[in-house]
């Protein structure tokens, strides 16, 4: 009896309960999600949204390329491209200087540890809190913020790409510089040398070729980004994206698309090349 | 430093310099008495930010939105990705392949928001549109991934039970998913993480969740309101980020 | 008539000659060892009967049919009826025992029945039962990649021996097992195919156990048939000469299948 229990209970499969309850509580976590996100297919074929989707999508060929819109097309990815480099621009001048700030390895109060000891530990906190505010709020937040401050155009999107991307440039500048060989560095602090002599003649030509790769990666990404960033009226190709879709002209959207994918295979191209020299 | 070096350098300053100078931009006058002024004034306009219960709990109700748009956004991704995935990897044959890619191609190559912008005109406002342009954008990304994964799987254990005399389907069900499922579903979660902090984002073209809401009290200028929806956001991406990484470090473990 | 070859050889699209000129005939109920050293085309011989490999040159039939001439469908039929053990058990290593061996009989079940059995197994007594004749009965519910090369083995064996097919083929299906083991696992397939009357070939590369067990020994070396002889005319000269060439590398690896989640490459990204 307790025999043939005891077999019975060996031939039930021990993983179906723990499936079962696995299963069961994927679907308690989605359900609520597909009620939260509204989720209703049937929405996609309401006649009218139909209609609307059926017309816009019909003029998306033949492409628009009248002479007057291609100017404009072009004027906007210069207009791209300057957001991006004038952002980054923006972004080194910010990300330096407190990344010099953060990089522990950088500082000579920490030797010993010295006189300040605690005065640089207090500058440093500050000096990286700013640098994780600046960097999580999202670049399109940052923009719908400046353009409200100093209004539509291209401005909003350097200044936002210049706050998002020094944030960034800066967390990674430090751990980069933390990440190389220290001992040069500290040899020259505890020589007496300036945080700055130690920077230049201790770090500098170690580090350099990673740091320049690493911005001209970011810089790629700002192109993306300054283009996204017009949709909420940061200037370039998506401000231009965006008055179309409002006009509902398709061709002019496939086109800024194409655009837009050139774009990004050219950026990559040209960032390629960059790392590639300096490398 | 190489000359190369010197001429790089000095490009790069002329690019810059002819970038600003393109925009036209004066970040000077920005920094004007007056400008400083109207700039603290906006500044200032922020605080405090409104903490009233209602609107939290309204936040609240934003930010379960964010996260249910981006879990729903990358189920729906992956089923999808999957099922263009298995076309993709070269099973049935050189022309499904070949479509599947240019399909996925095409899906990854339009950013989120764009997607959003144009499932906001095919659904309306709201969470489902956002839902939609994750889903179609992601399914772009994770397909290519899952596929790459399906071709690197072993062979010899489908062909096994195909030699036994097993029908395709359950020889690949068999054979080949439990050897790829941990990867597809580490692939699914890393996107998943990626796909929170941007459904915070598309609801600035109207797609939902907590965007949708900075956008709105933006416009009525609302900026107390605004800063409680960034700081709600803030919150959000500094404890996905640490989540993520927390749960990496137990894994790598 | 179980197996038909004549005249078979296989090249490799890399041009060697892995089977040359081969001739023999299996009756149904028979039991053959195939013998010889490493890189003689024991495998490539195996796989030929298995329906796995198309022979370059010569007539090849399969419990009554060429499986090369017949269509789809009977070809899935036929295969459904020859089971073969592979040297190292090509087995998804997150898969659990109980689903390894029930997959054997995935030809003959229809679709539904294989799709139910991956939400709950649909005959964990039967599965159990092989594994208890291998000795493994407690790892049922063990995934694949928790067990040593050896017990993985046996539930390739298990696998076949579930799978019920009228010609079993086994290479090398003890080449992990311990001694002692591999008796009992070379006894099992054995009893199996007596009680059953069904084929057994079995290349093996521990002769004494193909001595013992096997009413028929066939001796192969560089492709071609060295020998073809009851065990008791099998003169240790002979074996001596047979593997008088072997080449101290084996030709096949007991890697393991697994596919590890390479770590996602966190590349910087832009979002």
């Amino acid at each position: 009896m307790t025999a043939a229990k005891a077999d019975a209970a060996r031939l039930r499969d021990p993983a179906a309960v723990p499936r079962l309850i696995l299963t069961v509580g994927i679907i308690v976590v989605l359900w609520p999600g597909f009620r939260l996100t509204e989720f209703d297919l049937g929405v996609l074929f309401d006649p009218r949204n139909r209609e609307i989707m059926g017309r816009f999508v019909g003029t998306f060929f033949p492409l628009a390329t009248s002479a007057e819109f291609l100017r404009l097309i072009l004027k906007a990815t210069l207009e791209t491209l300057a957001i991006a480099t004038a952002g980054m621009a923006l972004a080194l001048l910010i990300a330096s200087p407190l990344a010099l700030i953060v990089t522990r390895s950088l500082s000579i109060s920490r030797i010993g540890p010295g006189y300040g000891f605690a005065a640089g530990r207090l500058l440093r906190l500050p000096a990286r809190f700013i640098l994780m505010f600046l960097r999580s709020i999202p670049e399109i937040v940052w923009a719908l913020l400046f353009v409200r401050a100093v209004g539509l155009g291209p401005a909003a999107g350097v200044l936002a790409i210049g706050v998002t991307y020094g944030g960034m440039l800066g967390k990674v500048y430090s751990e980069i510089l933390e990440a190389g060989d220290t001992r040069p560095t500290t040899a020259l602090l505890e020589a007496g040398g300036s945080r700055l002599t130690a920077f230049f003649y201790g770090m500098w030509p170690v580090a350099l070729p990673e740091l320049v790769s690493y911005t001209v990666y970011r810089w790629e990404c700002a192109v993306r980004a300054s283009v996204i960033m017009g949709f909420v009226g940061a200037g370039g190709l998506g401000q231009q994206m965006e008055l179309s879709m409002r006009m509902l002209s398709g061709g002019e959207v496939s086109t800024i698309l194409l655009t837009f994918l050139l774009l990004v295979v050219l950026a990559d191209a040209v960032s390629a090349f960059l790392r590639k020299v300096t490398a | 430093m190489r000359l190369v070096h010197w001429l790089v350098l000095a490009a790069l300053l002329a690019v810059t310099w002819a970038s600003f100078a393109f925009l036209s931009l004066d970040l000077g006058s920005l920094l004007t008495g007056e400008a400083r002024a109207q700039m603290w004034k906006y500044v200032v306009s922020f605080f405090p930010p409104d903490m009233s219960a209602e609107y939290l709990v309204r936040i609240g109700h934003g930010t379960l939105e964010t996260i249910a748009i981006s879990a729903i956004g990358t189920a729906v991704a992956a089923v999808l990705g999957l099922a263009l995935a298995l076309p993709a990897s070269g099973r049935f044959g050189a022309v499904p392949r070949a479509v599947a890619r240019l399909i996925l191609n095409f899906l990854r190559s339009i950013p989120d928001l764009v997607w959003a912008a144009l499932m906001v005109m095919a659904a309306g406002l709201g969470p489902f549109a956002g839902t939609l342009a994750l889903a179609w954008h992601t399914a772009g990304v994770i397909g290519r991934l899952f596929a790459e994964t399906l071709e690197n799987a072993p062979t010899e254990p489908a062909q096994a039970l195909r030699l036994s005399g097993s029908r395709q389907s359950l020889a690949f069900l068999y054979g080949t998913l439990p050897n790829v499922v941990p990867q597809l579903v580490a692939y699914s979660l890393y996107r998943w993480e990626i796909n929170i902090r941007m459904a915070a984002i598309l609801g600035v073209v109207g797609a939902g969740g907590l965007g949708q809401m900075l956008y709105f009290s933006l416009s009525l200028f609302q900026q107390k309101q605004a800063l409680t929806v960034i700081i709600a956001m803030l919150l959000l991406v500094v404890i996905v980020d640490g989540a993520s990484a927390w749960l990496r470090r137990r894994l790598a473990d | 008539m179980s197996i038909k070859l004549d005249q078979v050889s296989l090249v490799h699209p890399n041009g060697h000659r892995a089977v040359g000129n081969v001739s023999f005939e299996i009756d149904s109920g028979e039991r053959v060892a195939i013998i010889g050293p490493s890189g003689a085309g024991k495998t490539t011989l195996l796989r030929l009967l298995a329906t796995a490999l198309r022979p370059s040159a010569g007539e090849i039939r399969i419990l009554g049919d060429d499986p090369w001439r017949v269509g789809r469908g009977v070809l899935r039929e036929l295969r459904c009826r020859v089971g073969m053990v592979h040297q190292a058990p090509p087995i998804p290593p997150r898969q659990r025992v109980v689903t390894a061996v029930l997959a054997g009989r995935l030809g003959r079940w229809p679709l539904w029945k294989g799709l139910a059995s991956l939400v709950y197994p649909v005959d964990i007594e039967g599965a159990r039962q092989m594994l208890a004749r291998m000795e493994i009965a407690d790892k049922l519910f063990e995934r694949c990649d928790r067990l040593s090369g050896g017990q993985l083995q046996r539930v390739g064996v298990a696998r076949i021996l579930y799978q019920q097919p009228d010609l079993l083929l086994t290479d090398e299906p003890v080449s992990a097992v311990d001694p002692a083991l591999s008796d009992r696992v070379i006894g099992e397939l054995n009893s199996e195919a007596i009680e059953r009357g069904v084929t057994l070939v079995a290349s093996l590369h521990a002769v004494d156990l193909a001595l013992h067990w096997f009413p028929r020994i066939i001796g192969i070396r560089g492709g071609e048939i060295a020998f073809d002889l009851p065990p008791a005319r099998v003169t240790d000269a002979m074996l001596k000469d047979l593997y008088a060439s072997e080449a101290a590398v084996p030709t096949q690896t007991n890697a393991p299948l697994a596919m590890q989640p390479t770590g996602i490459r966190r590349k910087p990204m832009c979002s």
